[in-house]
């Protein structure tokens, strides 16, 4: 089954923070995986380093074929992250941000049922600023999904997103086997995206229980999270 | 995408947002105009030396409002971490630098003929030899402009960034400073002969700080 | 961890100081007063030498970060080597823009005139008191290598531009005595020679103060490096569930 992304020993840093210390973790492509753990657990700076955003410190890191530790940067136009920020301008209109985001990444202007699908299309000519938070989320959702990624990053995307945003995420966690993406997916509910997830990789204080791929079922990966006290 | 139409896209998109927050027009253009009235406070218009001094005046100036502008520029990007969508959007940061370049450089040449008319107007200024004058300040607008964006991607995640900026970019463009007051004095009493060696001068920088720009601008906008 | 052998650290230093002081004595003593400025022109021998090596400093410098930059040749050495030289350049130009204004006062009238030579120096102090402040912003230390690596190449190239521009605009510092166009040393015998051995003694001190200044660079990174092995191991060691991210990002 072809590795999406492998991660041996894994460390990363913030500041002289060691937010990573030695994580080993496989995805293969088509996997839903949710990376569950406590705040401060290493969840956004996994994600950020599998983006290739964060410099790897020690191990090795190998993500859609590109070694991290040689070059972070080409790997990033067959990915998309959502993150904690929108990556998008206060003073564009949804529309524009969503303009600007495909051209960037070379591909074609969003097409109308993306806007559709998120229920932003009334929202096309407002302002980011005047958005709601959730209404924001919900564009920096279509944002990374104008962009056609491979691999599809998301941090924490329930939190912050309002009723009509978490059943489109949901429908779009569910489609991404079938649309060959693959997704990883941060998150504190737990019970939504377990429903979601074909597998579970537990962050503990910078090292992940369950991240290599020989015992991939999704039961196995859940009884060692239970095991590993909560 | 070619590199010239993902500079435009950038560009388009920076002014977009200027013109909706005006933030150029209505800030950072007051600032550049209450600058050449303090001038005038400090140097005695009555005794000529404002008028003597103002191509020095001007050029001040316009370095400490290319200093806010450049800060502008990068400001937008630090809303909603917009740095990480530009890295992450897979445009080549060359194109990233130029765009954002030609964007400051813009605001930048439509406050300078505001300011010329200010100068002009307040400090009784007359210009006679326009080629080299609309030359050299292009040039140097696009040098400032280059410069300013490097240090300000170089900067752009540290703290104590806003005391750091000018203590990095104002003696780095002191060469600009120099040959643009001269060129402007050259034209202002209507010797452009003495303007033109400044004018190269000031394209030499330009295209020394465009080209290394585009060298490094990528490195520098991967510090995390 | 260091850039010479401790022995060869620790002999420079002594040799500096004994070719300080034999410099003193040259320089006070033995080398004949100046027709025209007498004894004022002593400091020459201080001024000069200091400038020189102001250069030497700032060049290595870049260099140095140009070395780093290039990925073939990026080793920790040649960041270390080139902001312990910035630091050593700095201190040596800060000297000769006060030793020239000691020199000047007496001999122009002035403090301080703006000829080619003065800008450029005072220019160069204010673009490396910039890097070493670029220098100071903690965080990840490749990333701050990578930065000032940067910036100490811009200003490299910047300071003939300035010069440059400057030498146009006007001219008023003495003739290189031994560097003018016509690359004949006006001055001679005692003097130059005594010129030429202040030189050589501050050379010699750059390597010492370079070598020391490295030392500490290096041992400020191997303590890095143990605190990050002790806070990676109190890491793994916490209890599950606990631990907040103690640093800002």
């Amino acid at each position: 089954m072809a590795l999406v992304a492998t991660l041996r020993s894994a460390v990363c840093l913030l500041g002289r923070f060691p937010a990573l210390a030695g994580v080993d973790l496989d995805v293969a492509a088509g996997d839903v995986v949710l990376v569950s753990g406590a705040n401060g657990a290493g969840k956004t700076t996994l994600l950020r380093l599998i983006a290739g955003l964060l410099p790897l410190r020690a191990g090795t890191a190998t993500v859609l074929g590109h070694d991290l530790t040689v070059d972070r940067t080409s790997l990033r136009r067959d990915l998309a992250l959502v993150g904690h920020g929108t990556f998008c301008y206060d003073d564009l209109t949804v529309s524009e941000n969503l303009t600007f985001a495909a051209k960037a990444s070379g591909r074609p202007p969003a097409p109308a049922d993306l806007l559709e699908q998120l229920d932003l299309a009334r929202l096309a000519p407002v302002t980011h600023r005047h958005l709601s938070a959730g209404q924001q989320r919900r564009v920096s959702l279509a944002v990374a999904l104008a962009r056609e990624p491979k691999l599809l990053l998301l941090d924490e995307p329930h939190a912050g997103l309002d009723v009509v945003g978490r059943e489109v995420l949901d429908a779009v966690l569910s489609r991404a086997p079938t649309e060959g993406r693959t997704v990883l997916l941060a998150s504190h509910e737990l019970d939504r995206a377990r429903a979601l997830a074909t597998r579970e990789v537990e962050l503990v204080s910078g090292r992940a229980i369950g991240g290599r791929r020989e015992h991939s079922p999704r039961s196995a990966a859940h009884e060692t999270a239970e095991e590993v006290g909560r | 995408m070619t590199l010239a139409r993902a500079a435009l896209l950038v560009t388009g998109k920076d002014l977009r947002i200027e013109r909706r927050a005006k933030v150029t027009s209505s800030q950072i253009l007051p600032f550049g105009a209450i600058v050449l009235v303090l001038f005038a406070f400090a140097l005695d218009p009555d005794r000529g030396v404002l008028e003597r001094a103002a191509p020095g005046l001007f050029w001040v100036a316009v370095l400490l409002v290319s200093l806010l502008a450049v800060s502008r520029a990068f400001a937008i990007e630090v809303e909603h971490g917009a740095r990480d969508g530009l890295r992450l959007s897979g445009l080549d940061p060359a194109a990233i630098f130029l765009g954002k370049t030609f964007a400051v450089a813009l605001q930048l040449l439509a406050l300078e003929v505001v300011l010329t008319l200010g100068v002009v107007l307040l400090y009784d200024v007359s210009l006679r030899s326009l080629l080299p004058l609309v030359l050299a300040t292009v040039a140097a607008t696009v040098g400032i402009a280059a410069t300013g964006i490097v240090y300000g991607v170089l900067t752009v995640g540290l703290r104590l960034r806003e005391t750091l900026v000018p203590l990095l970019v104002l003696p780095v463009v002191t060469p600009v400073l120099l040959g643009a007051s001269r060129a402007w004095e050259a034209s202002a009493v209507g010797a452009p002969g003495e303007a033109w060696p400044w004018v190269a001068l000031l394209s030499a920088f330009a295209l020394l700080a465009v080209a290394g720009g585009m060298l490094c601008f990528g490195t520098l906008l991967e510090e995390s | 961890m260091t850039l010479l052998p401790r022995g060869a650290t620790i002999a420079l230093g002594w040799v500096a100081l004994a070719a300080l002081v034999t410099l003193t004595l040259l320089g006070l003593w033995v080398a004949p007063p100046d027709a025209v400025q007498s004894d004022a022109q002593r400091l020459m021998y201080l001024h000069v030498p200091t400038a020189w090596l102001a250069y030497l400093a700032f060049a290595v410098t870049a260099a140095s970060s140009a070395l780093y930059l290039w990925p073939r040749t990026r080793a920790v050495v040649w960041d270390r080597i080139a902001g312990a030289s910035a630091e050593i350049g700095v201190m040596f130009t800060g000297l000769t823009l006060v030793l020239g204004a000691l020199w000047g006062r007496p001999i122009w009238g002035v403090w301080w005139a703006w000829d080619a030579r003065l800008v450029t120096t005072a220019v160069l102090f204010f673009l490396y008191i910039g890097y070493l402040a670029l220098r100071r912003i903690p965080g990840d230390a490749n990333d701050t290598a990578v930065r000032s690596a940067i910036v100490a190449l811009i200003a490299f190239v910047d300071v003939p531009i300035v010069h440059f521009s400057v030498t146009w605009w006007r001219t008023l510092h003495q003739e290189a005595t031994v560097f003018n166009p016509e690359l004949s040393a006006q001055i001679s015998g005692t003097m130059a020679l005594t010129l030429w051995f202040g030189v050589l003694a501050f050379t010699v001190l750059y390597l010492y103060l370079l070598s020391k200044r490295y030392e500490l660079a290096a041992m400020a990174d191997e303590l890095a490096d143990v605190e990050l092995e002790v806070a990676i191991a109190e890491r793994i060691g916490e209890p599950v569930g606990a631990g907040v991210a103690r640093v800002e990002p």
